[in-house]
């Protein structure tokens, strides 16, 4: 990744209630980041945290995209969505608060603890929300110089 | 633990295996919910969950979760095992129940994926 060829970059659609193809942008980020020989924990971390915001778009939005861009300092990836948006951004960063439906839970969602978890993987987060518009969640997770949670 | 080894404590089927799966379990995370997951379980460590839905396997994917347990013998579909196959998740079926299946783990010396606790 010294190279200067730029940097690698990807944007996906995510539909809101769409759970067969839930995740598949995570997964995808993963393997573009190992392939780029990214540290196992710092890949890890990025993938938890962009699972746990594509999650909360298909769960309590309408429709969003997931856009990532890798430079050799750091990965960066926003997520933006139409939807409800957050009334109180600081109850919904508290573990275990979830609005999610029971049919949500009942597949596995729901546990309220995905904000504060993307919040600890991230080395810088930002949450922004206008409700009844939607939500904007900027990661950034560095490559050289930041930390090495891994979720310890 | 290796692999065998569980799947022979638990009477369990292999759904999915894993071509090159040689394991070393040491720890267990036990949860329904896909969060806790994501925030508590460590890598290499083996999932045991009651859910049978596809997006468990995903999670495992995500968390670097090689091997899931489904327990009380809950059917396992068709797109859960598609899915364990395209992420070479290594997948076990057991007819038993969570409890025994823990109790069972932890007294051969495995631990919890929660600090050890
Ligand atoms: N993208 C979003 N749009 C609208 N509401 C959201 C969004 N993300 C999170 N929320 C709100 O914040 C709460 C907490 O989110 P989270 O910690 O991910 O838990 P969970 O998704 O399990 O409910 C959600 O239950 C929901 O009320
Ligand atoms: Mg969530």
């Amino acid at each position: 990744m010294g190279d200067n060829k730029g940097p690698v970059e990807g944007c996906f659609q995510l539909m809101g209630g769409a759970f067969a193809n839930a995740g598949t942008a995570s997964s995808e980020l993963k393997i573009v980041l190992t392939n780029l020989g990214v540290p196992q924990d710092i890949t890890r971390r990025a993938a938890i945290a962009a699972f746990e915001a594509e999650m909360n778009v298909i769960i309590h939005a309408i429709a969003g995209t997931l856009h990532y861009e890798i430079t050799p300092e750091r990965i960066h990836i926003d997520i933006t969505d139409m939807g409800p948006g957050i009334e109180d951004i600081e109850l919904a960063m508290r573990e275990g608060y979830s609005t999610a439906p029971d049919w949500v839970r009942e597949m596995g969602w729901g546990a309220g603890m995905g904000l504060p978890n993307i919040r600890k993987n991230a080395d810088t987060f930002k949450i922004d929300s206008v409700p009844g518009e939607g939500t904007t969640l900027e990661i950034d997770i560095f490559l050289s110089g930041g930390r090495n949670a891994d979720n310890k | 633990m290796e692999l065998g080894k569980v799947v022979e404590l638990l009477g369990g089927t292999v759904v999915v295996s894993k071509k090159d799966g040689a394991f070393d379990i040491t720890a267990v995370c036990t949860t329904d919910m896909m969060s806790d997951v994501l925030r508590f379980a460590r890598r290499g460590e083996l999932l045991v969950t009651s859910l049978n839905q596809p997006q468990v396997i995903r999670t495992a994917e995500i968390a670097d979760i090689p091997v899931v347990v489904v327990v009380l013998g809950k059917k396992i579909g068709k797109e859960m095992i598609e899915m364990a196959e395209k992420m070479s998740i290594t997948l076990l079926s057991t007819s038993l129940p969570m409890f025994t299946v823990c109790g069972m783990l932890y007294a051969k010396g495995l631990k919890s994926c929660v600090n050890g606790r």
